[in-house]
């Protein structure tokens, strides 16, 4: 079966797809957690046989490593850490509800799918399919960080859009080891960030509902 | 001689998913027990419960009309016809130009429908508690499985059974990711068609939160028999349509031999019976919902329908 | 006589048969109905005839504008709409015949009906824009006129004040619409519209304003919210006319000027309508599950069912303006054969539900129960047309909304990738659509019928006249007909499919067995007939080999209802009660749907009270707002009524100059 390579490729970007939507539809933080780990390691795959399909590209490997290393385990097993610290596992904690927002999210992956197949009619079609899938996935992580009040919630939800830039970045061949490695960095700067934010907010107010950021702004009456 | 084969298929289909489908109960019972270290009533048991059911008196209430002694009939027909629409173990069926998919989910709406008047008829508070409950599941349900009918509809180019399983075997068919999803979906929908665990339970009765059992508390006899069939029809027929949409392995394609059809009808059973086993494995170790958890539970497989349909135009886009 | 003669013949006769009820008493004012019946089969006669031809007759009579007269024809299109009226008037007529025998008031209604079905089809023939009009205007005056009957009600008053607000919004949009079809040379006669196709955006807008038109009739969401109070307000018969047979001549406006008198739309209106009918068919429906009163639950499906037709026409938009004629065929038949089945289906409900208030003096659903044990005729008709409605095989709801999903299946031909997804979702919506009803049939049926009876006029309700039976009859034999052989009626059909698309379903009575195939034996089959054949055999080879060999002995005892039975006819299921899980899991975000509990305090004896609200989103989204406004104009203008004669003077005289000023500028 010669598509069967090509099959597999489309298998693995859909399943990350179908990842971020579990991820909307999850309300609890720890089974968030879980599923977003799964969402790492199937970038990761993806990104792996990405590497495989298009030969020696030893950084598209390496991305896949640092993809599997980092949101497949240190980062989700942080956020796990720090939400049992805060012992907010169990909180549900959404502004709109979860059919609104799934709902929001099948809007927004036809709109992605309609859109990347006009804007790309002549690339390669794999590639076509990979930036129509990660689009779907940095749709769905924004959705996720405008829906969601809780901070750690917020942190997974960009994570996850990150995730769909590096999909995207995989299918197109050859993105430069460099960017790569900067993104990761900031990836990983921006969380140290966040998870120390975390604990100050938590210290200063008693909860990481980013709503009661709002009542210590100045220009309000 | 093709015809003559064509008409055999279809009666020996129409007769095995009669006989087999106590017996398919009676397997997933049996693992059921067996996984949690009970001995289990032999696999046969649910064709003795038929038989005897139907040797007995019937017990109608006072306050029914003829809608409840017709229905039985008219929801194990209805059942029955659907069934021997659905491919088992060939493709070749006789009739199976007669209802494509869509038409027989709608069948198994007509039973439903049926079903839920009887559940009304007598006057009676859990009936009419039964056939509210299942008239909400269906109301997602149905979506779902129309859904999920789109998805293969459009990824094999016909809504007819026997086309998609051939389109499903065949080479160009490839792995997808909707197709993947449908079965997901094809999965919970047919988990919560059938009153399985985590939507109703079927060994329970006098539970609050009882479904199906609600609908069919005044019956007996023979009445009773019937719908026990059918509802062991209905499960049957959920897994052959999963078997012969989604692993169409070593289905019979019109124009093979007898011996091929033999071979099929071995592997069928095999199928059967492995999804029986996944079923009981998969009851034992999940919880059931509360009620109105369900509709979550279904739209996550309309979600996965109308997502399929959707991914199947990038793959088109190739 | 051609048909187009004959048909503007009966028509000229029910219209004078209103002031011939006035001017006969006695026996023959009571043949008056007989009579409409007889020219409504008349009617349905020549409209098959013209079909069964598929030719097209003119007439010109000379009344109306000078210059034009009034121009009649009877083509396909206007054919099948004349069959559809003649045999849901026919059958509603025959009802009335025995509805008249018990009309406390039969001079109130009796006047009007005959000449609303002859203005009803002097729209159909109507080939002008003048006389199309003037016989829409008169159908609506017509059919407010029996909405009013019972005018002491002041509920009835309010309907009767919407209906008429939304009938003088929607003649307004149609006159509009045929405004910009005559363009400034004013060619108000079809064929020279025909002859000058407008401008792609100006097409756009005359559908806009059809769709507001004929929608308002047609209860079109969210133009609609007249139709629950309107329909069920009129006499029995006469909602099942309005239900089964007007809001079908509305459909018909839309198809005359979408499809014939129009150039393809862009293919963003057919994807507008498609939304809109899709939305009307799940709203409408999702009303339907909540209502507590029998004919206004028939009357929110008839908003469903409006709803697939207008989305399969959608379809055929779409599909014609992607230049696709055999697709465009195959939705639009689906659309016709489906306001043929609704006709035949909610006219049948309406008469049972008739029956039913006559019977037992209350719409409420849950005044009724147990009605089939002393109706047992008017119950097993209203079985089949529950049966029907809900889309089950092998009836003709089914068959109809079977073609729908054939033409969804289509939707990848389509060369907008938009197009491509919106057309399953809409698809998804209109299959939730089909499984809500279902819910809302088993509940209407279940709790009426079914079960036993809650009040004591239920337990003595009488059989429906037979007048009333006979017409049910009728329309369960053609829902049963349509059913089983959906490919006559198609073949029927199918001269309109080609005058309006170009294309046509191929020939389906040549099929082995009447299999109904759309596109291609490959795409997707059905057969009525085999499917209902082999569910009548396994049941009945069932049931007899039960009876034959195993048990035939039945015995009667109380209900067992799990050791503990309840004697109070109200621990049952109520209407309320069966619909709670729908409407908690689809009402509370589409109806606005809430529940509150009162507890009385510790101590206080008295009731929990359990209040659940539930509304149209329209009304508080669109009427209220608009309401509100118009009031505020009014108080505006309120200040202009007490003016000195200076001031008034004053009025005019600006208004002169501005008018004068105006023709200076730009005349």
């Amino acid at each position: 079966m010669a598509t069967l390579p090509i099959d597999i490729a489309h298998l693995l970007a859909g399943g990350l797809v179908l990842m971020s939507f579990l991820m909307i539809y999850q309300d609890r933080l720890s089974a968030l957690l879980d599923v977003f780990t799964a969402h790492a390691v199937v970038l990761a795959a993806s990104v792996a046989w990405q590497a495989h399909l298009q030969g020696d590209t030893f950084h598209l490997y390496l991305t896949a490593l640092i993809a599997l290393a980092f949101k497949g385990a240190v980062i989700p097993m942080a956020l796990a850490r720090i939400v049992r610290r805060l012992g907010i596992h169990r909180e549900v904690e959404t502004v709109v509800g979860t059919v609104p927002t799934m709902l929001a999210g099948i809007g927004l992956a036809a709109l992605s799918i309609v859109l990347m197949m006009r804007l790309t009619a002549g690339a390669d079609p794999l590639a076509r399919e990979d930036l129509a899938f990660a689009l779907t996935v940095v749709l769905l992580g924004l959705l996720m960080m405008v829906t969601r009040r809780n901070a750690v919630s917020q942190v997974v939800g960009f994570m996850s859009l990150e995730n769909g830039l590096i999909l995207a970045a995989a299918g197109a061949r050859g993105m430069p080891l460099v960017v790569e490695i900067a993104v990761a960095f900031s990836i990983l700067i921006a969380f140290i960030v966040i998870g120390v934010f975390l604990f100050r907010i938590r210290e200063r107010f008693d909860t990481v509902d980013l709503a009661a950021l709002d009542e210590v702004r100045g220009d309000r009456a | 001689m093709g015809l003559i084969l064509s008409l055999l298929v279809q009666g020996v289909q129409m007769a095995l998913v009669v006989a087999l489908a106590p017996v398919l109960t009676g397997v997933v019972r049996k693992v059921k027990a067996r996984l949690t270290r009970r001995r289990g009533a032999p696999v046969l048991q649910p064709w003795r419960d038929i038989l005897k059911l139907l040797r007995k008196e019937a017990i109608v209430a006072d306050s029914a009309s003829w809608v409840f002694r017709a229905a039985p009939y008219v929801i194990f027909a209805a059942t029955w016809v659907a069934a021997a629409l659905v491919p088992t173990f060939a493709t070749n069926l006789q009739f199976s130009w007669s209802a494509d998919l869509i038409a027989i989910v709608a069948l198994l709406g007509l039973a439903r429908f049926a079903l839920a008047l009887a559940g009304m008829d007598v006057g009676t508070a859990f009936g009419g508690l039964g056939a509210s409950r299942e008239m909400l599941f269906a109301t997602v349900a149905e979506p779902a499985m129309l859904l999920i009918t789109f998805t293969l509809a459009l990824a094999a180019g016909s809504s007819q059974l026997s086309t998609i399983a051939g389109a499903m075997a065949g080479p160009e068919m490839g792995l997808r990711v909707s197709l993947g999803m449908a079965l997901v979906a094809l999965t919970l929908v047919a988990l919560a068609e059938n009153g399985r665990i985590p939507v109703d339970n079927p060994a329970t009765h006098l539970e609050l939160t009882m479904v199906h059992e609600a609908m069919v508390l005044e019956y007996s006899g023979r009445h009773l028999a019937m719908i026990e069939l059918a509802a062991s029809l209905k499960l049957l027929l959920s897994l052959s349509l999963i078997g012969c949409v989604f692993f169409p392995w070593g289905i019979a394609a019109p124009g093979d031999g007898v011996t091929t059809h033999l071979t099929a009808a071995a592997l069928y059973l095999a199928k059967i019976a492995l999804g029986g086993t996944a079923l009981a494995i998969f009851e034992t170790a999940v919880a059931k919902m509360r009620v109105f958890r369900v509709p979550d539970f279904l739209g996550i497989a309309l979600m996965l329908g109308l997502l399929g349909t959707l991914l199947l135009f990038v793959s088109r886009g190739l | 006589m051609p048909p187009v003669d004959a048909a503007a013949l009966i028509a000229g006769a029910l219209l004078a048969l209103g002031p011939a009820a006035l001017a006969f008493g006695g026996p023959a004012r009571g043949a008056i109905h007989a009579a409409a019946t007889l020219l409504c089969l008349l009617a349905a006669g020549t409209g098959g005839a013209a079909l069964l031809t598929g030719t097209t007759t003119t007439l010109t009579l000379p009344i109306g504008l000078p210059w034009l007269g009034a121009r009649l024809a009877l083509d396909p299109l206007a054919a099948v709409f004349v069959l559809l009226l003649g045999l849901g008037g026919a059958a509603a007529s025959l009802s009335s015949i025995g509805y008249y025998r018990h009309d406390p008031a039969p001079l109130r209604s009796l006047p009007f009906q005959p000449p609303f079905l002859g203005a009803m089809l002097a729209v159909l023939l109507a080939a002008d824009a003048f006389s199309f009009l003037m016989a829409w205007e008169v159908m609506s005056l017509l059919s407010w006129a029996l909405v009013m009957v019972d005018h002491r009600d002041a509920a009835t008053r309010q309907a009767g004040f919407v209906y008429l607000v939304m009938a003088a919004f929607g003649t307004l949009a149609l006159l509009l619409a045929f405004g910009l079809m005559a363009g400034p040379a004013g060619g108000y006669g079809f064929d020279a519209i025909r002859a000058l196709p407008p401008a792609p955006l100006t097409v756009a807008a005359i559908l806009g304003l059809m769709l507001l038109g004929a929608g308002s009739k047609a209860g079109l969401v969210p133009l609609h919210v007249w139709l629950p109070l309107a329909h069920p307000a009129a006499p029995s018969p006469v909602s099942a006319l309005m239900s089964g047979v007007m809001t079908k001549v509305a459909v018909y406006a839309f198809l005359r000027v979408a499809f014939d008198l129009m150039p393809p739309a862009p293919w963003w209106a057919g994807s507008a309508v498609i939304v809109l009918g899709a939305g009307s068919a799940v709203l409408g429906i999702l009303l339907a599950v909540v209502e507590a009163d029998m004919k206004r639950a028939l009357a929110c499906s008839t908003i469903e069912n409006i709803g697939v037709i207008f989305a399969a026409t959608g379809l055929a938009l779409a599909f014609r303006s992607g230049g696709m004629p055999a697709l465009a065929a195959l939705a639009l038949s689906a659309a016709l054969f489906h306001a043929l089945n609704h006709m035949a289906m909610k006219s049948l409900l309406f008469l049972g539900a008739g029956a039913v208030l006559h019977a037992t003096g209350t719409r409420m659903l849950d005044r009724m129960g147990g009605l089939i044990h002393r109706m047992p005729a008017t119950a097993a008709l209203m079985l089949l047309g529950v049966t029907a409605i809900a889309a089950l095989p092998p009836l003709n709801g089914f068959a109809s909304e079977w073609l729908v999903f054939q033409a969804v299946l289509a939707s990848p031909a389509l060369p907008q990738s938009a197009l491509q997804m919106l057309v399953p979702a809409a698809g998804g919506l209109l299959a939730l659509a089909a499984a809500l009803a279902a819910a809302a049939f088993v509940r209407l049926y279940g709790v009426a019928f079914l079960g036993r009876p809650r009040t004591p006029e239920a337990a003595a309700a009488p059989e429906a006249d037979r007048a009333t039976l006979a017409a049910m009859g009728a329309l369960a034999l053609l829902c049963l007909g349509a059913g089983l052989l959906p490919g006559l009626v198609l073949d029927l059909i199918a001269p309109a499919a080609r005058q309006l698309t170009g294309a046509a379903l191929p020939a389906q009575a040549h099929q082995p067995w009447l299999t109904l195939i759309p596109v291609s034996a490959a795409r997707g089959t059905y057969n009525g007939l085999l499917v209902g054949l082999f569910v009548a055999l396994s049941a009945g080879l069932a049931a007899g080999v039960i009876h034959r060999t195993a048990s035939r002995r039945l015995r009667r005892a109380p209900a067992w209802d799990c050791g503990f039975p309840q004697s109070l006819p109200d621990s049952q299921y109520g209407a309320g009660s069966f619909a709670q899980p729908i409407r908690r899991v689809l009402g509370r975000t589409l109806l606005n749907a809430r529940e509150t509990v009162h507890m009385p305090p510790p101590g206080d004896p008295s009731a929990a009270r359990l209040t659940v609200t539930a509304a149209d989103p329209a009304w508080a989204a669109l009427y209220a707002p608009l309401g509100r406004g118009v009031n505020a104009t009014a108080a505006y203008a309120n200040r202009f009524q007490a003016l000195s004669i200076r001031r008034y003077l004053s009025l005019v005289f600006g208004s002169l100059v501005l008018l004068l000023l105006g023709l200076a500028l730009w005349g």
